[in-house]
């Protein structure tokens, strides 16, 4: 599997996006804010966390306007795999590639830690190697991670399984402690109607080894790779 | 074409819950303010652009609003249009 991680000015975790990347075996390329297309064969791209233009005017805003996102829309819409995790999220949410938008946290505060993550579907590309209700240990690190959206579009999501993830106790319970930014129905990740574009708040790219605390974050590049290898097993 | 100087209040939708407002609106009230109430907090754009009249002018600012300068997911926004140095030539 080949993962593309682009890199923003102000991107800030896109080396370890690529190095969680490579540990279930894929072959990684950075991409360029500025690049126009996607290299040939390429199966998932990743738009990392950080502080794309600084957050200046929304997080998000500015990047989304950045030449490489022009192909990604295109490679997205053909059905190619995107996971934005953070900043990633921003921008997608920014982009329309994912509905509803992401506001400064309830607290006002830049919040750092872990928290516990309840895998909501686990038919996706994303969370198919994953168990039913399992929940993950994963850091996050934002001061914008409110998920908003108009009331209908949360009942849709909700309906569709595309809330892929959701803020809990570590015994998988919702509470408002739990929810660490104030996003409605503790959202932490969600994926679009055509199941192929995936936003997600916490970074499971910093929790892929157990030096690190936790290696829960594994799960979705394994996910990924089972997804792709499956797809291709198909075509072939 | 003349110059304009459009004037852009961006505030959160009314349906998201304003937490900068709120906090600034306890403040008030810790401070014997208690008439002050429905505290908003938003961002003020300004800009200078060419058109050839105040209708045009806002057209192209709103556009611009609904293109880049808000999202219209969790915001809303008002423009102000006045000619720059109006006051000087009349």
């Amino acid at each position: 599997m080949k993962i593309g991680v682009v890199t923003f000015p102000g991107s800030n975790c896109d080396s370890d996006a690529r190095y969680a990347s490579t540990l279930t075996g894929n072959e990684t390329v950075q991409l360029w804010h500025k690049d126009t297309s996607l290299p040939a064969g390429l199966d998932v791209v990743i738009l990392p966390g950080g502080f794309s233009y600084g957050d200046y005017l929304r997080t998000g805003a500015i990047a989304r306007f950045s030449p490489i996102m022009n192909a990604v829309t295109t490679f997205a819409n053909d059905g190619g795999l995107v996971f934005g995790i953070c900043n990633g999220f921003q921008i997608l949410c920014e982009s329309g590639l994912l509905p509803g938008a992401l506001i400064r946290n309830a607290n006002l505060s830049f919040v750092c830690k872990d928290v516990y993550l309840r895998v909501e579907n686990t038919s996706s590309a994303f969370t198919n190697t994953v168990k039913p209700s399992s929940v993950l240990r994963v850091p996050v690190a934002h001061g914008d991670g409110r998920f908003t959206a108009p009331q209908d579009v949360i009942d849709g999501l909700e309906a569709n399984g595309q809330v892929l993830y959701r803020y809990t106790t570590p015994d998988g319970a919702v509470t408002k402690e739990a929810n660490p930014n104030g996003s409605m129905n503790n959202i932490a990740g969600i994926i679009n109607a055509s199941g192929n574009v995936m936003g997600l708040m916490p970074h499971p790219e910093r929790a892929c080894e157990p030096l690190v605390g936790s290696s829960d974050g594994v799960s979705v590049f394994e996910s990924l790779a089972v997804h792709v290898g499956l797809s291709s097993a198909v075509s072939a | 074409m003349k110059t304009y100087i459009a004037t852009i209040t961006v505030t959160l939708r009314r349906a998201i819950l304003d937490v900068q407002g709120k906090a600034v609106e306890h403040a008030l009230h810790s401070l014997h303010m208690p008439g002050f109430n429905d505290v908003r907090i938003g961002k003020h754009i300004e800009l200078l652009l060419k058109a050839p009249d105040a209708d045009t002018a806002k057209d192209q600012v709103e556009e611009a609003c609904k293109k880049l300068l808000t999202n219209p997911v969790m915001e809303d926004f008002s423009i102000a249009i006045n000619e720059q140095n109006a006051g000087v030539r009349a």
